[in-house]
């Protein structure tokens, strides 16, 4: 091979420095949130040019945000809907991908359909919205789970993982007399492992993002799950509660820095498990790009 | 063997022989577990997709949660001629198709430039990182990322601090209607592309070596053979993403939206779906929001069907 010419060189240089600076661009942000955090509220307020490192060093910001009750619950809903809620997902998503991947079942097309219909047409928000209160679950936190119960994509990605699953294998259980159950749980589900790790990344991702059904069902804040609290802190800027009690002058101040210090709380865990993840995710987002 | 043939052969004589009931019959007692399975994802679909869908009802009537929805008045197509006359249809309409369209157009060549760029660069370990930094902000929720943006488009945030520096005045952009576009645009990009890239570096992946030996032969240059392999080779991924994305045109980013958009700069930032939020669940026009996300459901329909019979005739890729 030729060595590389000068206009080769050039793009190459050119192309590291342009990606260093897509990643200073994206880390920036994050790193100046995270200064912010623990920088002394009154300097911050003060400062004007960009931030390098903390501005002095204080953690009053996290002591006020920790002590928040809201921020507590929030974080115990969320782990609340992340456990039961996957645990309803997986099993209604495993029960229908095995349905649909059985062999000789007279009514599988027309319920099939019935499903995939769903992907296309939807009753809207309003209808959505009464419907799931005229099932008693306005104000429940069970409203997180149930409606969200399937998603017909995550379905579809299960079915094909499912139906990946060699015959000759399920033949040799059927005839060692394993149940529907038995077949699904202990043969099927286990042979399509990287479907069902994905299928546990996605709809745990959703229910971490999750805020808006929990926005519009959720009447008491002490079942607001953690997206719902920092939404209001964030957004509708109700720090009051936690800047409370602070020196006369300085409460403005010190809810900035609760504000970060919220974010930080609310988005750390997942940023630490994730470059663990990454693998997982990228190999999902193919599965689903293919199998889709 | 013959035995299992005479089974097989008594069971596809079942099958075919007797009327409907009498197969139904059949298959009933050969895979009631089997439906028994499929009850629970049944009820999910009736309880939560079918009985909404009957619930569109209300789009006719002005509905009044107490009286039901049999009980409200029925008021025929009034609901939706208001909206069609009302000034926000129009605003409606090009609000969703313009930041659908400005989302789409950003947003697709930029994943692609970014899986050509990462896949120029020769380290791996650097490639790692970028591609380990540039996917990071998919993972923080859509409320920080909206709180993260509030705050630095703020009076006192690190954009006017920025600006700052070059003499600029600080605005409060959140609150100046031309401004929301772009906000959208931009942090939509900070978030998403290089989560977005990964498909497209997949497919580059996925393209044949040989063709490049071939080119590197023939003396095609580095520019050439981007222009003429990689480019061509990823077309397929970037056609299908395209596609899904027009199908989905009517369904912007409504909840990030909702989070960022206030009553100042409605004019740039209402959508339909923001629009059925508002009209429904905070001035309780039950009826008119209804009808709103009826019409919406509508075109979506026609939309995603017209998609995926693309997607399936250029690729036998579809939906489902």
């Amino acid at each position: 091979m030729a060595r590389p010419s000068v206009s080769r060189k050039v793009f190459v240089g050119t192309n590291t420095v342009f990606l260093v600076f897509l990643c200073a661009v994206t880390l920036y942000p994050l790193l100046y949130i995270l200064f912010s955090s623990l920088s002394e509220p009154e300097s911050l307020l003060m400062y004007t040019g960009v931030l390098y490192k903390p501005l002095g060093f204080s953690l009053e910001s996290y002591r006020r945000a920790f002590s928040y009750p809201l921020l507590f619950s929030g974080y115990m809903n969320t782990l609340f809907v992340l456990a039961v809620g996957l645990a309803v997902n997986l099993t209604l998503t495993a029960f229908g991908a095995f349905f649909l991947t059985r062999g000789n079942v007279m009514w599988q097309r027309p319920i099939a359909l019935v499903i995939v219909f769903t992907m296309f047409f939807n009753g809207g928000l309003i209808p959505f919205y009464f419907t799931v209160k005229d099932l008693g679950l306005y104000n429940s936190i069970w409203s997180l789970i149930f409606p969200t119960a399937i998603n017909t994509f995550n379905l579809i990605i299960m079915r094909t993982g499912f139906a990946a699953v060699p015959r000759s294998l399920e033949e040799s259980a059927e005839i060692d007399g394993a149940s529907h159950l038995t077949m699904m749980f202990k043969i099927i589900m286990p042979l399509s492992l990287p479907t069902v790790s994905i299928m546990i990344l996605y709809y745990g991702v959703a229910h971490w993002n999750a805020w808006f059904n929990a926005s519009i069902f959720l009447r008491d804040s002490y079942k607001w799950p953690l997206q719902l609290v920092a939404r209001q802190v964030l957004l509708q800027n109700d720090t009051s509660r936690m800047a409370a009690g602070a020196v006369q002058g300085s409460e403005l101040a010190i809810s900035e820095t609760i504000k970060y210090s919220v974010i930080v709380i609310s988005t750390l865990p997942i940023l630490v498990i994730y470059p663990f993840l990454q693998r997982y995710f990228v190999k999902g987002v193919m599965v689903g790009a293919i199998k889709a | 063997m013959d035995i299992k043939n005479n089974a097989l052969a008594k069971t596809a004589r079942a099958y075919a022989g007797g009327g409907f009931g009498k197969r139904a019959a059949k298959d009933f007692k050969r895979n009631y577990s089997l439906y028994l399975i499929a009850l629970p994802v049944l009820l999910f679909y009736i309880l939560f997709a079918y009985k909404p869908m009957y619930g569109v009802w209300i789009a006719f009537t002005r509905f009044n949660p107490a009286q039901g929805i049999v009980g409200s008045p029925w008021v025929g197509l009034a609901n939706f001629t208001s909206f069609f006359r009302s000034h926000y249809f129009a605003r409606l309409m090009k609000n969703t198709l313009f930041i659908s369209a400005a989302s789409i157009l950003f947003s697709i060549p930029s994943a692609v430039l970014l899986a050509l760029l990462i896949n120029e660069v020769k380290s791996k370990a650097f490639a790692k990182t970028v591609q380990t930094i540039t996917y990071m902000p998919h993972f923080i929720s859509l409320v920080v990322v909206c709180g993260i943006v509030a705050d630095f488009v703020s009076l006192d945030g690190l954009v006017n601090k920025i600006l700052a520096l070059f003499g600029a005045e600080a605005v409060s952009f959140l609150q100046m209607p031309e401004y929301f576009v772009p906000i959208y645009i931009i942090s939509d990009l900070w978030q998403e592309v290089g989560w977005s890239s990964i498909i497209y570096l997949a497919a580059i992946v996925g393209i044949d070596a040989e063709l490049y030996e071939a080119a590197t032969i023939d003396g095609a240059g580095r520019v050439r053979q981007v222009l003429h392999i990689t480019l061509p080779g990823i077309l397929p991924t970037v056609v299908i993403m395209l596609l899904l994305r027009l199908g989905a045109i009517m369904n912007v980013g409504f909840e990030k939206i909702i989070l960022l958009y206030n009553p100042m700069i409605y004019d740039t930032s209402d959508v339909i779906s923001t629009y059925v939020y508002r009209a429904g669940l905070e001035n309780f026009d039950f009826g008119l929001s209804a009808a709103v996300g009826l019409f919406n459901s509508v075109i979506n329909f026609a939309l995603i069907l017209i998609s995926n019979t693309l997607c399936r005739k250029l690729n036998e890729t579809s939906l489902w």
